[in-house]
């Protein structure tokens, strides 16, 4: 197979980049001087696309490809591949479902508590060399907080299941009632976000729920509403966000993604309610692996002819 | 016994309860939610009199003295006490308490039961998810710009399948585990006995425990026992792969070695609530990507203060009408205390 075109959209994974190296001719993206004339100079040569939530397959660059066949995103959101265009060239799209729901739902949960019980603050408290008996960082309770979930898909169950070993109460919001789930549904995310204590964004990107974390929403949380975001970026709307967190009009946030990664609004810096991470979700060594190879086998099964281990088209 | 009305009842009818120094939740909230019109509170840290002294002074007329960490109640402070017949301390930890003393003397103890256990058991899943994934030093990456500027984080690494060891399986580490269980850890334990009913597996000593798990979540006592309990055999039977998490006592780990082990990579990472010497930390974590710390405030949510100032109260008015204790400290099957200072 070393013959097959592989273009790699941007760096993500090392391990992977050495895999795909091996086994096919990888083209990396990100290296080329002018991006448009390597398109028209190796437009024949590449049969595959690797992309991940950075950077995938939009539908210039898969008119650009009349060679591609498949397109194996290193993530399990497909918010950056033109899939309408994919079903309309018979492109096969694959993602990473699964093999990443844990380590997102632990950072969730990871995100709360520390943004409750402020850990990295009192880490930096203690850091600081500062620390006199007497003086102590306050915090709020995390046990039995009301957690309202955003799409209860894979991530969002999962999520569930961890604080419900907290005593939380979970309500959620989801595009259909799932009449088998013993948790409160709401019909809008409003109603939601009025009725929880920590609202977390789990659902996929689409047209529909970009913004769905809006004005109207942040509202609806409150001074003591605490917003976790381990979705995409563009869920909410950036610069509301950040001015109810400055004006206090919002309790806290924990975020593991930007509107515009790898750019986070500077006025989130000084705020001791705010736990901004560099999209790290899925980022453990263990579950990175599991992922890279999930790439490679859907790559490997497609040019053998075989079954896709994970299709989404 | 109730007095209606504490401006028409004469002070000095009210029985007293001795404060040596006042209790973090008295210093951070204020001492009038602890308030009871059926009580009052002798302040000795607010007379100028030096405390042998003012023990003396005040010695026949205190039945009850309210204590914390950082204020031991020691056989010496007992004896000048002829009618003391309570200590109530509002800290999670006895060890600051001569147990031994109390019950030879006959003198009650309440403690904060289950109250704190929540919290303990949030901040100790909190902490190990901190470390694995990297949270509060991923968070400063950021706040200092260096996402844009110097790109992609290292990575963490996974909390789920996991082997969890928890030194103490009480009120608090049974609190832990059962929070881990939904994480995909699996669970084991050591304790001064086995626990028959418990569905996790038991290890006799806690090197053998540290052998066999990724990470040690330090829920115990300290006790003469269990003092530096977590030694520099138990710390490499860790191994490099592995975490420990202190929300504890710090000297139940042996600091010194802790910290060499973290600073030559013997072990892969620590969260720690508490140390040796508070409030002074050792400056080479401060170095550590891989350490995060706290200042001993795993129970220091304003919800748990409600519960504090409830409890604390309830106890002293149970005291004082007679009544049997809210959580009183069984007294007859003791670990060795020294009452020694926290």
């Amino acid at each position: 197979m070393e013959s097959i075109g592989v273009l790699l959209a941007c760096p993500m994974n090392s391990y992977l980049e050495q895999q795909l190296d091996k086994r096919f001719k990888l083209y990396r993206f990100w290296t080329v001087p002018d991006k448009s004339s390597f398109l028209a100079s190796h437009k024949d040569s590449i049969q595959a696309v690797v992309g991940n939530a950075a950077a995938g397959a939009d539908a210039e660059l898969i008119e650009a490809l009349p060679k591609l066949e498949i397109v194996a995103s290193f993530s399990v959101g497909l918010d950056k591949i033109d899939l309408t265009k994919c079903k309309e060239k018979g492109i096969r799209v694959t993602n990473t479902p699964d093999v990443l729901t844990e380590d997102v739902a632990d950072l969730a949960i990871g995100l709360m508590l520390a943004v409750l019980r402020k850990l990295c603050e009192s880490d930096r408290y203690v850091r600081s060399g500062k620390w006199k008996r007497g003086d102590y960082v306050l915090t709020t309770k995390f046990t039995g907080k009301k957690v309202g979930i955003i799409g209860l898909g894979r991530i969002g169950m999962a999520i569930a299941k961890r604080a419900e070993a907290f005593s939380c109460p979970i309500s959620y919001y989801s595009r259909t009632e799932k009449p088998e789930i013993k948790y409160k549904y709401y019909p809008s995310v409003v109603e939601l976000a009025a009725h929880c204590d920590i609202l977390v964004v789990a659902c996929p990107l689409t047209k529909e729920t970009h913004h769905i974390i809006n004005r109207e929403v942040i509202n609806a949380m409150g001074p003591k509403g605490v917003l976790i975001n381990i979705g995409r970026g563009p869920h909410v709307d950036e610069p509301e966000l950040v001015s109810a967190l400055v004006e206090r009009r919002l309790g806290g946030a924990g975020l593991d993604v930007f509107e515009n990664e790898p750019y986070v609004p500077e006025e989130l810096f000084g705020l001791d309610n705010v736990v901004l991470l560099p999209h790290v979700g899925s980022g453990t060594v263990e579950t990175r692996q599991a992922m890279a190879d999930l790439v490679i086998g859907n790559l490997e099964a497609h040019f053998q002819k075989k079954p896709l281990l994970t299709p989404v088209v | 016994m109730a007095a209606e009305d504490q401006s028409q009842t004469s002070q000095s009818d009210l029985p007293y309860v001795l404060i040596l120094k006042p209790p973090p939740s008295f210093v951070l909230f204020g001492d009038h939610f602890f308030h009871s019109p059926n009580f009052q509170y002798l302040k000795a840290y607010e007379s100028p009199l030096p405390l042998p002294h003012f023990l003396h002074t005040h010695a026949r007329s205190v039945q009850a003295l309210l204590s914390s960490g950082g204020a031991p109640v020691t056989a010496d402070t007992i004896r000048l006490l002829p009618r003391l017949g309570l200590v109530v301390t509002t800290s999670q930890g006895l060890n600051h308490i001569d147990l031994s003393e109390c019950r030879r003397r006959g003198i009650a103890v309440a403690g904060a039961g289950t109250i704190f256990s929540a919290d303990c058991a949030d901040s100790a899943v909190g902490l190990l998810i901190d470390v694995l994934r990297k949270i509060s030093a991923a968070n400063r990456y950021v706040k200092q710009g260096l996402w844009s500027s110097q790109g992609i984080y290292p990575l963490g690494y996974k909390l789920g399948g996991k082997h969890v060891g928890i030194v103490g399986l009480g009120s608090i580490g049974t609190e832990v585990a059962k929070r881990l269980e939904p994480f995909g850890c699996s669970i084991s334990y050591n304790s001064r006995s086995k626990k028959p009913l418990v569905p996790y597996t038991f290890y006799p000593n806690v090197v053998e425990l540290a052998a066999n798990c990724d990470a040690l979540i330090i829920c115990c006592a300290l006790t003469d026992e269990t003092h530096h309990l977590i030694s520099k055999e138990a710390l490499l039977a860790l191994g490099k792969d592995g975490v420990i998490i202190n929300i504890a006592r710090g000297p139940i780990i042996d600091e010194k070695e802790l910290v060499h082990c973290l600073v030559k990579g013997e072990i892969r990472g620590a969260g720690l609530d508490v140390f040796e010497h508070e409030p002074d930390v050792p400056v080479e974590l401060f170095a550590l990507d891989n350490v995060v710390m706290s200042p001993h405030n795993a129970v220091f949510t304003r919800e748990s203060f409600d519960d504090l100032c409830k409890l604390v109260v309830g106890n002293l008015e149970a005291f004082f009408s007679n009544e049997p204790l809210l959580t009183p400290v069984a007294l007859d099957d003791l670990p060795h205390f020294s009452g020694r200072k926290d």
